[in-house]
């Protein structure tokens, strides 16, 4: 009796506390889900939530391009209705590859914004119906800056995407404490052979990603091998590791390595 | 033209120059060069009225421009060059509709209207640009009758050995005055910006607008925007009147010392949504120097397109229908980065990489994808593509290797060839070009969209060089 009393007082306690954090009023509480149990479960919510701010970077030589993040990103906005404003500094996206994660060009805006990503980002967050807005910063991302986009995004339900890329952001930049609900990391994983039971045969396999969640407001960090995103945007846990937790101290050495040769 | 004593051409055009006519020359003399030639009575009241028809006419190029009589227009090119793809693009492309208009003309741009006037006339380029601050030292070396002044005048400077504007500058100002009057120093400063110059715009006929005249000046910002907000209220309803929505507004500030400052907005879609204009207009106002206040103020509906009422509809559960308009959202980015970095993709039916997107403004009708989804496409297109070292066998093997900005990746997986032809129909040089794209995927599962000029086999497709074309 004790035990039950106590939970649901911790239950009251956290609702509260996600009142305060501006999560509790209707749209706020929608979630895009992965549909990956494994990933759900392990996302406060239940998956990317709505009328809020995420952070995507790439790993290694990929923080550079963003690449992975990138498709990371219109994947999940795939699986929503309504348009979609992206905004970068330089256009360099091809729209042939996010139509094949099934973001269809139509509902796309794109804006190039120069060094004003967060103002037009802003803008479109206060915009009533739209799905989502994607920006693509190079910079530091303030603590200040990112508050204000998550309080826009709040205001409108629209998911925000903060997919940070640039040369010269380093580790440190990108662990700077920004207001973002979540902290994604993409790295890119060499993939298995495409047919597993003809190792030789030449040929590429769906991609392979190491997804961490670096941080999350209300939830623990957490990573896991997924293969990427597929026609409608849905991630997936390789069959052959499904039920293996991600090796993470293999992987810390590689990144070194990376690092190393993208100094050289 | 009668100059009071016999008859003289007031103007001739290039055919009639190249003759060796001049304006001036006596028309029975110029008769007898050339016996056929053709004459027609000078009209300044009608060169006039179409100046001030061009001078309407270009004002898509920018929201204030002024006929500067006889033969001459002022285009206030503030904050529209952008807009036009930079300044010498604007000019060119000026220069290029008034020559199909049949009017040769010659452009020039600098921080003063004076030195605009001079170079426009005396650079020996047609289109003349000068880049900000050097105005002074570009009209130095001109003739002093670059400077707007009556021909005694220049006539009693050549006396004196005054030739250049630049010696005009480095005399002492007193002694001039004297001499000559206040309108040869006016003139100067004007020509190097010591003394503003306010232009006086035209109004285009017919459109819809509305002036605020003020008791008092105005100085401060909430004040103007007080007054955008009565202006744009009451413009609204005479657009719904006539069933007309904004395209392009243009709000004119006149200030106390006759100098006139213009904000241009712009909409992707015809509207008279008070609220979303005065909000438009508002956020330009920051580009507004009030100086010791603004006198009056001049809203013009320059553009305006028909706007029928709509039926609105609502579904039953209270919320609009599914449509979300995008138009306020789209104005508002487009004003503050310029209407070409907002834009929608359309899908081109090709499959050359470079030509597969095409943008297209917002808005716009869009159709659905149509490329394959089962072909794999980069992410990042690096355009233009990247020359990268590979090694492979020939003809048809991925690379093994291959060294882009000096870090080498060793390739552990590959799908290719995808050859992609050239585009014979649309050009030449494309007849035979081949290229072989390989999707490669390097040892720590980068991934990487290569090609390779040519078949590999027949030198005439391509010369096997390798490129990095995108990122997956």
């Amino acid at each position: 009796m004790a035990a039950t009393g106590k939970a649901a007082r911790l239950e009251e306690l956290r609702e509260q506390v996600a009142r305060l954090e501006g999560h509790g009023a209707g749209h706020a509480r929608a979630v895009i889900p992965f549909g990956v149990p494994a990933l759900d479960a392990g996302v406060p919510g239940g998956g990317i939530a709505m009328g809020a701010l995420h952070e995507v970077a790439g790993a290694g030589p990929d923080v550079e391009h963003a690449s992975a993040a990138a498709l990371l990103a219109a994947g999940i906005l795939a699986r929503t209705t309504g348009p979609v404003l992206w905004a970068s500094e330089h256009f360099d996206l091809f729209a042939p590859a996010l139509a094949a994660v099934g973001l269809e060009p139509a509902r796309v805006l794109h804006v190039e914004a120069g060094r004003d990503v967060l103002l037009a980002m802003e803008e479109g967050l206060r915009h009533p119906g739209l799905a989502g807005v994607v920006g693509e910063i190079s910079g530091r991302l303030h603590l200040t800056a990112s508050r204000r986009l998550q309080l826009a995004a709040e205001s409108s339900g629209a998911v925000a995407f903060a997919l940070r890329r640039g040369r010269r952001l380093g580790e440190a930049l990108l662990q700077e404490p920004t207001a973002a609900v979540t902290r994604w990391r993409v790295t890119c994983l060499p993939s298995p052979p495409p047919l597993p039971h003809a190792p030789e045969t030449p040929g590429l396999g769906r991609a392979r990603w190491l997804l961490e969640l670096v941080r999350c407001r209300g939830g623990e960090p957490g990573s896991w091998i997924v293969e990427a995103c597929d026609a409608q945007g849905h991630l997936a846990l390789p069959a052959d590791l499904a039920h293996r937790p991600a090796a993470a101290p293999q992987r810390r050495g590689r990144e070194v390595q990376h690092l190393r040769r993208a100094a050289s | 033209m009668h100059d009071g004593r016999r008859q003289v051409l007031a103007a001739a055009n290039r055919a009639a120059l190249a003759l060796g006519l001049r304006p001036g020359m006596a028309l029975a003399h110029a008769q007898a060069m050339v016996p056929d030639l053709q004459v027609a009575e000078a009209d300044p009241e009608g060169d006039a009225d179409a100046l001030v028809d061009l001078a309407a006419w270009c004002l898509r190029w920018s929201p204030l421009t002024a006929p500067a009589a006889p033969e001459g227009l002022w285009i206030d090119a503030t904050g529209c060059t952008h807009l036009h793809g930079g300044e010498e693009a604007m000019l060119a492309a000026i220069l290029g509709r008034l020559e199909r208009a049949g009017i040769n003309a010659r452009a020039a741009l600098a921080d003063t209207p004076g030195a605009a006037w001079a170079l426009a006339r005396y650079s020996a380029r047609p289109i003349t640009i000068v880049p900000p601050d050097a105005h002074a030292d570009a009209v130095a070396l001109l003739p002093v009758s670059a400077l707007r002044l009556e021909d005694d005048t220049v006539q009693a400077l050549r006396r004196l050995g005054i030739d250049l504007v630049g010696q005009l500058v480095s005399m002492p100002r007193a002694p001039l005055a004297r001499r000559f009057g206040s309108e040869l120093l006016r003139r100067l400063d004007q020509a190097l910006g010591r003394e503003a110059e306010p232009l006086t715009p035209v109004v285009p006929p017919e459109a819809v607008q509305q002036h605020l005249a003020f008791p008092e000046p105005l100085l401060t910002a909430t004040a103007l925007e007080i007054a955008i907000e009565r202006l744009v209220a009451t413009v609204c309803p005479l657009l719904e009147q006539v069933g007309l929505g904004a395209r392009r507004l243009d709000l004119v500030f006149e200030r106390v010392d006759d100098a006139v400052q213009v904000v241009r907005a712009g909409t992707a879609r015809p509207t008279r949504h008070a609220a979303h204009l005065a909000r438009l207009l508002r956020e330009r106002l920051e580009g507004v120097d009030p100086g010791f206040g603004v006198a009056s103020m001049r809203l013009v509906v320059t553009l305006a397109e028909p706007l029928m009422p709509t039926q609105a509809t609502a579904a039953l559960d209270g919320k609009e229908n599914g449509e979300v308009d995008l138009a306020p959202l789209v104005d508002r980015l487009a004003s503050r980065f310029g209407e070409s970095r907002v834009f929608s993709l359309l899908p081109v039916e090709s499959d050359v990489p470079e030509r597969a997107v095409r943008p297209a403004p917002p808005l716009a009708p869009l159709t659905a994808a149509i490329w394959r989804k089962d072909w794999r496409r980069p992410v990042r297109l690096l355009t233009p593509p990247q020359p990268v070292e590979a090694l492979s066998a020939l003809p048809d093997h991925p690379p093994a290797i291959f060294t882009w900005r000096r870090i080498r990746h060793r390739v552990r997986r590959a799908d290719g060839p995808e050859r992609i032809a050239g585009e014979w129909w649309r050009r030449d040089g494309e007849v035979a070009a081949v290229r072989d794209y390989w999707a490669v995927e390097d040892e720590d599962g980068h991934r990487f969209w290569l090609f390779r000029r040519g078949d590999g086999a027949d030198p005439a497709t391509g010369d096997l060089s390798w490129f990095l074309h995108g990122l997956f």
